[in-house]
């Protein structure tokens, strides 16, 4: 109920403002309305079929082809396989063809599968029958072949095919219970109402004879939100008009519960229902390592293409004397000679681009997708982060942002469910300053012999117990718990009587559960709703009855409701119960003072308080009311608005009972994991509705403030005495002031020894801050500098009073500002799906407020302590891993490709490439591909025990600091150098010397020449040694799977080599590299050189990485060193560190 | 209670989404402890400290030295004569022949170069034409050949392929062999004259039969026709390169040596890498242990000058070589095993300071718990 108003909230911020949509109108039963009411216009409707697929079978090929050339990296190995097919280039198409076609393919049937299985599932969903009322029968259709205006029936356990509108049901009280559990998550029990004037249409055959239409909006994606009206037209010409609302609306996908049967009529259908139109995906999220993949990726196409120029313009240059263009020994063909000049040398250009575009590799972004993909299994997999108690694991939603999970610098978390259990219990309660304590309970159970009460003040007088009784009954009054009878219900529920778990409460709010679980052990048992009468069993057994008159459904604006019972004495009672802030200033009397102070007292122990007021109403004062209600209920326009508009003249004039107390106890280890998130250097924001009190107390209890820190407010209460303005000026001065002294490396920030401080803001401050200023542009958006400056230098900010679209204002804020974090936001109730959906990481936790927190985020945990596991390790692990990744990736082909660019020198910019076309192929594909793959699956350059100990390890790699510029150019350097070692290697080796084989091979001891594919051969074999050795440098943990795949890629190099030259291959016309690869390994200054070649390359990296450990250490390093020396005393440091942690916990 | 309760919500949930998934769906849920799984594999975890790299930096450093030591010695003791008869001074005996070349002469134009050895080569002496300036490697020179022709395909030896253009028909018969490699065959013919001191010449004796690759002379080149001892059949309706004085078939006189296994051919057909290059030419084997192969003297070498350079500023070369275990002279290795070891060795050096400096301080204190 309060999650509904949350949801349109954010439906709202999510899709816009939305707008009013005409409306629609639907004959039930397809039957004409009587003549002279209203124009009969038969209006077109979507029959019931969902498609979700996206290909059918015959535009699958056209279709997803397009889909896929859209990618960018994709259209341009296109275009370069094209270039090839079209001009003369030196290398083959098939070497640039047949990766993308490989590439291309793998994905197509993938996608094509996944098609298939949504036809098969949209086939099962369209083809199941239904039951559909025609002519007093009930006739058996296709679901698909619904209409809109059709009557049908649905039994228990079925799940609606369409959206319908509710007209009878089985039950009595025209009600039916409905679980919106594939909707969206949450699987209580809701209730649903029939219309009152045809609930009595019980069978198939009255149904039929129901004449009436639906005047409806047309369909919206809001789950929530539904305006309507039905017009039946009896035997009169007057038709009786009553409004529709969502409570009348069955959700297609939801599913009909402890009901029989219902009767309903179809409005929306097909791709019109709300589900069809919620099927939407969410919008990509980029992590910053692909954004820095992408710089890297144009920095080397403009690499490529001024290789390509320059190399252009040297041929043309070289080739200027006819006599090199065109020596007697090796001339032109006629057509070539007539060709213009430009084109030629367009041509040219294009084949340089061909010849080194493998700089640019395909493979790389099957790579990175493979290990992100392959990646987050280990997520899934972890044990530490599955959940016993739930019997679930994380879930991962997302593959594409692991390595953002290693990069956070802001985490926003809500409170409630997700640093606190959502376990609510009640505490106390205060009537008129006299506090109960209901007994003590374990685990939601009572504990035996538990049913009395203390009273901590002395007893009451005979007034006072009547206000008690009242403060009692109105709690047992003032909900909507519904009581479940039975085995198995869902939601949230606790045994009624102890001994006989029979009967359950549930409730989407678990705080009323709480409540109406504490007035049982109070006395006051609520029973059951019945004929709209509620009854609850009093302290003497006895049974009281109210007729339940109104509800006034809680909303998150209000923060409050009520309901108005007539007593079996006929008096009639208005109940409200609400948040202190939102009650007290409607209270005319009542001990205001000693239940303000006790609920001050409550909140500041972290406790949830609630405020219980009445008023007595008259009969002409009822009738008033339900006159307001009725009309703002029957408003098609502006429902909600006129109805909050009619809550807020009602709800007034109380009388103040008391408060009530409610527990949320903090989750398990939450502290440790703040502590753990300060030290790695992050930043902790807690967002909450709650309100200041309780936030601060849950803040000190997680440890987010400790006791020396400096508590900076900024809340309404501040800005009521100095203008907004001087608040935050103070504020900042204090905060610059420290800043100023503070000369320490932020290192030592975390010693705890300088002066840290902690913020407090609410939403009302929040929402003046971030208002564009009136006042000119002075120092109009200054507000927003100085705010983020503020926060910028406190160590944890505490938001309290938040609603769900500040939640996100305030992560798109941080976000926004100059330094561009990372954020993480996390949370478990609808409430926070706005801020998970902004935030570059979202995390939900399947916690008790339904799964939709869960399915919008990127990442699902079940509880706040997994996130220390997820970042601090996982992170860490997948941002490292990455990391290397694509800085290896553009390395080996810079080595790859700087040797044919050199070689382009040395053959006349003729665009000869330097390797054989298998190699060219192969390259990337076999020959390199699985260590690099490997090695960013499985590398830990610290233990997983180490990083959860030391949270400070994050700090090494925060803010992108392995993909900076000065490691990507130390990267590509080393490429270069590397590159230029191979070809001037071999150059040497080669240049007017005779190099040759030692020819013992076949028979004759003779010395034999090289030629240029021997060269080629003995570049590429030094090539690929190197760049493997080089990740086997790299490679921290030596797995059995790291070793096989390094040394068995390199002996997969020397046997395709050995097979690839050693056969005539009839299906080439060209043999170039027979035997070349064998007769190179049988000269011993190949051998030699290899060796001397491989060394030289791989020195000064060693050289590089020794000397920046020796010197310039990171805390990584220095870990990794400490750990090698000392292991032993390492491992009772731990656990002594282990034990004290616990012990302070 | 509570857990009880939380697996009945579970297993509805997995109904609603799946139905047909049992309550044994719950269990399979809960990831298999597994040392992969949890990322616990037992793994070796080197490090690259100074510490651990200093052995391998002195190591390399006190192996490569010796190797490039004997590798820079062996390699000048090894050899090597080399003379230039490109003919473009005037002062060269070979000028007359570059300037006057033409295509058509068919008389072929002989010079002869006089040059001493100072010191004897006593074991088998190789002898290399060099070419510089020519781009054997160039995209278009390279490709332009035809594989299965060499190796004897007959439909290929009627239809050449595409990639031989403008070299692949002549007077519309293909060429056999096609291709501007094959057409650009070098084709100077080189004598050597071992001059007596008294002034009478003998004739070196050459080999010239196992010059080329094993595999390529038996396996990959191979005459059309099959075992058919008669080539001059077997061309009979090819034409001759055009650049040729005489046709494939007649390359020599050895059937052996004839056709596409000529190993003159076969050598020139393996595309040089750089555009300075030799290649092998003949070989002057060792007669006996008592007379080196080419003693201390003067020798004269005829050239019949068939092959023009001067169009491109090409050189042509021949060269005298000894080779030892380590193949023909060259310094390079030696020189840069020694310049290696020795830069290893320094740095080697440089890590034991700073490990002995910084070392100590990183393994005991300083690190922020």
């Amino acid at each position: 109920m309060d999650l509904s108003s949350i949801r349109k909230l954010i439906t709202r911020y999510c899709t816009g403002e939305e707008s009013w949509v005409d409306s629609r109108t639907v004959y039930i039963g397809h039957k004409e309305p009587p003549p002279g009411t209203e124009a009969y216009i038969p209006q077109r409707f979507p029959d019931n079929r969902i498609v979700s697929s996206k290909y059918t079978f015959w535009n699958f090929i056209p279709k997803n082809l397009f889909e896929q050339f859209r990618r960018i990296a994709n259209f341009y190995f296109l275009i370069i396989f094209l270039v090839q097919l079209i001009i003369d280039t030196p290398t083959s198409p098939t070497t640039s063809g047949l990766p993308l076609f490989f590439v291309i393919t793998v994905t197509a049937i993938k996608q094509g599968y996944e098609d298939w299985i949504r036809h098969k599932a949209d086939n099962a969903i369209n083809q199941c029958p239904v039951h559909v009322i025609q002519h007093g029968k009930v006739v058996r259709k296709q679901s698909q072949k619904l209409r809109v205006g059709d009557i049908v029936q649905v039994k228990e356990n079925e799940t609606f095919p369409c959206d319908l509108i509710l007209l009878s049901t089985s039950r009595e009280d025209g009600t039916c219970f409905v679980t919106t559990a594939s909707l969206d998550g949450e699987s209580s029990h809701k209730t649903y109402y029939a219309v009152q004037d045809t609930k009595a249409f019980n069978t198939a055959e009255e149904v039929d004879t129901l004449h009436a239409t639906i005047e409806c909006e047309q369909p919206q994606p809001d789950l929530y939100k539904f305006v309507g009206r039905i017009n039946i037209y009896l035997d009169r010409d007057e038709p009786i008009a009553r409004p529709l609302g969502s409570e009348n609306l069955l959700l297609r996908g939801a599913t009909l519960k402890n009901t029989e049967y219902i009767h309903a009529v179809a409005i929306y259908t097909g791709m019109e229902t709300k589900m069809a139109l919620n099927y939407q995906s969410k919008s990509q999220k980029r992590s910053a390592v692909e954004k820095s993949m992408n710089a890297y990726l144009i920095v080397y196409l403009c690499i490529l293409i001024s290789k390509a120029l320059i190399n252009t313009v040297l041929k043309y240059a070289w080739q200027a004397n006819p006599n090199r263009d065109e020596p007697w020994y090796n001339q032109k063909t006629e057509t070539e000679r007539q060709r213009h000049v430009l084109i030629r040398a367009f041509t040219d250009f294009l084949a340089f681009m061909v010849l080194f575009n493998y700089i640019i590799p395909v493979s790389m972004y099957v790579t990175v997708e493979m290990q992100k993909f392959l990646g987050s299994y280990f997520i899934l997999w972890d044990d530490d982060m599955f959940d016993e108690e739930l019997g679930e694991g994380p879930l991962v939603n997302t593959s594409d942002l692991n390595e953002e999970l290693g990069q956070v610098e802001y985490v926003f978390t809500d409170k409630t469910g997700t640093l606190t259990e959502n376990n609510m219990e009640l505490r106390e309660c205060c009537v008129d300053g006299h506090v109960y304590v209901p007994h003590a309970v374990c685990n939601g159970q009572i504990l035996p012999g538990a049913a009395g009460m203390d009273m901590i003040d002395s007893s009451p007088g005979v007034d006072g117990k009547e206000r008690e009784e009242l403060f009692f009954r109105a709690l047992c009054l003032c909900h909507t718990v519904q009581v479940k009878e039975e085995e198995t219900v869902d939601g949230i529920k606790r045994g009624i009587h102890q001994g006989k778990s029979t009967s359950f409460y549930i409730s989407s709010s678990p705080d009323e559960v709480a409540l109406v679980e504490g007035m049982n052990r109070l006395g006051f048992t609520y029973l059951r709703l019945k004929d709209s009468h509620m009854e609850i069993l009093n302290r003497e057994d006895e049974m009281e009855r109210f007729e339940l008159l109104e509800v006034l459904n809680f909303d998150s604006v209000r923060r409050r409701m009520s309901v108005i019972v007539r007593s079996s004495s006929g008096e009639y009672y208005l109940f409200c119960k609400g948040a202190d802030s939102s009650i007290f200033p409607r209270v005319v009397s009542g001990k205001v003072e000693q239940v303000r102070a006790r609920v001050e007292h409550n909140a500041v122990e972290g406790l949830r308080t609630l405020c219980v007021a009445y008023k007595k109403l008259t009969h002409e004062e009822y009738e008033e009311t339900c006159r307001l209600l009725n009309s703002a209920k029957l408003a098609l326009h502006e429902r909600d608005k006129k109805l909050a508009e009619a809550y807020d003249v009602i709800e007034k004039d109380f009388i103040l009972l008391g408060a009530t107390a409610v527990e949320d106890r903090l989750q398990d280890k939450a502290a440790d994991t703040i502590e753990s998130l300060h030290k790695a250097g992050m930043k902790v924001w807690v967002l909450t509705g709650d309100k200041m009190e309780t936030a601060a107390a849950t803040c000190y209890a997680s440890r987010l403030f400790h006791r020396n820190t400096q508590i900076l407010e900024l809340t309404t209460k501040r800005t009521e005495e100095q203008s907004l303005h001087d608040v935050l000026f103070d504020l900042s001065r204090t905060v610059l002031r420290q800043h100023g002294s503070m000369t320490r490396d932020t290192f030592s920030g975390l010693s705890g020894d300088c002066q840290d401080y902690g913020l407090i803001i609410d939403g009302a401050t929040l929402s003046a801050v971030l208002k564009p200023t009136q006042e000119g542009t002075s120092n109009g958006g200054n507000y927003k500098e100085i705010f983020l400056e503020i926060c910028r230098n406190c160590s944890a900010v505490l938001c309290c009073r938040m609603a769900p679209l500040q939640k996100a204002q305030i992560v798109k804020l941080i976000k926004a500002s100059k330094e561009h974090p990372i954020t993480l936001a996390i949370g478990d109730g609808a409430n926070d799906v706005s801020m998970i959906l902004e935030a570059h990481v979202g995390i939900g936790i399947m916690g008790k407020e339904g799964r939709q927190a869960a399915r919008n985020s990127d990442y699902a945990i079940t509880k706040f302590k997994h996130l220390k596991k997820m970042l601090l390790v996982h992170g860490h692990y997948y941002y490292i891993r990455i990391a290397e990744l694509v800085q290896y990736f553009f390395y080996k082909n810079v080595c790859f490709i700087f040797p044919q660019f050199l070689y382009q020198f040395f053959c006349g910019f003729s665009q000869q490439p330097l390797y054989d076309t298998a190699y060219l192929t192969l390259y990337n594909i076999s020959f390199t591909s699985l260590p690099i793959l490997l090695y960013s699956l499985m590398e830990q350059h610290i233990n997983i025990d180490i990083l959860k100990r030391d949270p400070t390890l994050y700090r090494d790699i925060a803010k992108n600091s392995l993909l900076r510029w000065p490691t990507f150019i130390y990267w590509t350097f080393l490429g270069i150098f590397d590159a230029v070692v191979f070809f001037f290697g071999a150059f040497f080796l080669f240049d007017n010397t005779t190099f040759t084989s030692n020819g013992q091979l076949m028979a004759t001891n003779t010395q034999m020449m090289f030629g240029n594919w021997t060269f080629g051969t003995l570049v590429f074999t030094i090539l690929v040694f190197t760049v493997t050795l080089k990740l086997a440098l790299d490679t921290h943990y030596w797995t059995w799977i790291n070793h096989f795949v390094i040394w068995g890629s390199l002996l997969f190099y020397v046997i395709f080599s050995l097979l690839w030259g050693g056969i005539i291959w009839p299906f080439l016309n060209y043999q170039r590299m027979y035997y070349v690869f064998m007769q190179m390994l049988s000269s011993g200054p190949a051998w030699l050189s290899i060796i001397l070649l491989i060394i030289v390359s791989l020195l000064p990296d060693v050289v590089k990485k020794v000397l920046c450990r020796a010197l310039w250490p990171t805390t990584t390093e220095r870990i990794q060193t400490k750990r090698q020396c000392l292991t032993a005393e390492q491992s009772t440091i731990f656990m002594l560190s282990q034990t004290s942690s616990s012990v302070s916990f | 209670m509570m857990a009880s309760s939380y697996s009945a919500k579970e297993e509805d949930g997995l109904h609603s989404g799946s139905a047909g998934l049992g309550g044994a769906a719950i269990r399979t849920r809960k990831p298999d402890n597994t040392a992969f799984k949890q990322q616990r594999l037992p793994a070796w975890q080197p490090i690259l400290t100074a510490g651990t790299v200093l052995p391998a930096f002195f190591i390399i450093g006190l192996i490569f030295i010796p190797i490039g030591i004997g590798l820079y010695v062996t390699s000048s003791n090894i050899k090597e004569f080399e003379i230039d008869y490109t003919g473009t001074d005037m002062s060269s005996p070979c000028f007359n022949c570059s300037q006057s070349f033409s295509w058509n002469s068919t008389t072929p134009c002989r010079c002869v170069l006089f040059f001493s050895l100072d010191q004897p080569f006593e074991s088998n002496v190789f002898m290399y034409y060099g070419l510089s300036n020519f781009y054997q490697n160039h995209r278009r020179y390279v490709k332009s050949r035809d594989d299965s022709q060499l190796n004897g395909d007959e439909r290929s030896l009627k239809e050449p392929s595409k990639e031989c253009e403008p070299y692949r028909t002549n007077e519309n018969k293909p060429i056999a062999p096609c291709g501007a490699i094959a057409n650009s065959m070098f084709n100077d013919t080189l004598d050597l004259f071992y001059i007596d001191p008294n002034g009478t010449k003998t004739q070196i004796p050459f080999m010239k039969k196992g010059i080329a690759w094993w595999t390529d002379k038996h396996v990959k080149f191979r005459n059309p026709g099959g075992s058919n001892p008669n080539l001059t059949a077997a061309f009979i309706e090819t034409a001759k390169p055009v650049n040729w004085r005489k046709p494939v078939y007649e390359l020599d006189t050895d059937p052996e040596n004839n056709g596409f296994i000529n190993e003159d051919f076969i050598v020139w057909m393996r595309t040089a890498a750089l555009p300075t290059f030799r290649k092998l030419y003949r070989i002057i084997q060792k007669k006996n242990n008592m007379t080196p192969t080419l003693p201390r003297g003067n020798y004269s070498l005829e050239v019949t000058y068939n092959y023009p350079v001067r169009s491109f500023e090409g050189r042509k070369r021949m060269i005298l070589s000894a080779i030892s275990w380590m193949g023909g002279k060259n310094p390079f290795l030696g020189i840069a095993y020694i310049t290696v070891g020795s830069i290893c060795f320094f740095l080697g050096v440089v890590l034991l300071f700073i490990h002995h400096k910084y070392g100590n301080r990183n393994n005991s204190s300083d690190i922020p718990n």
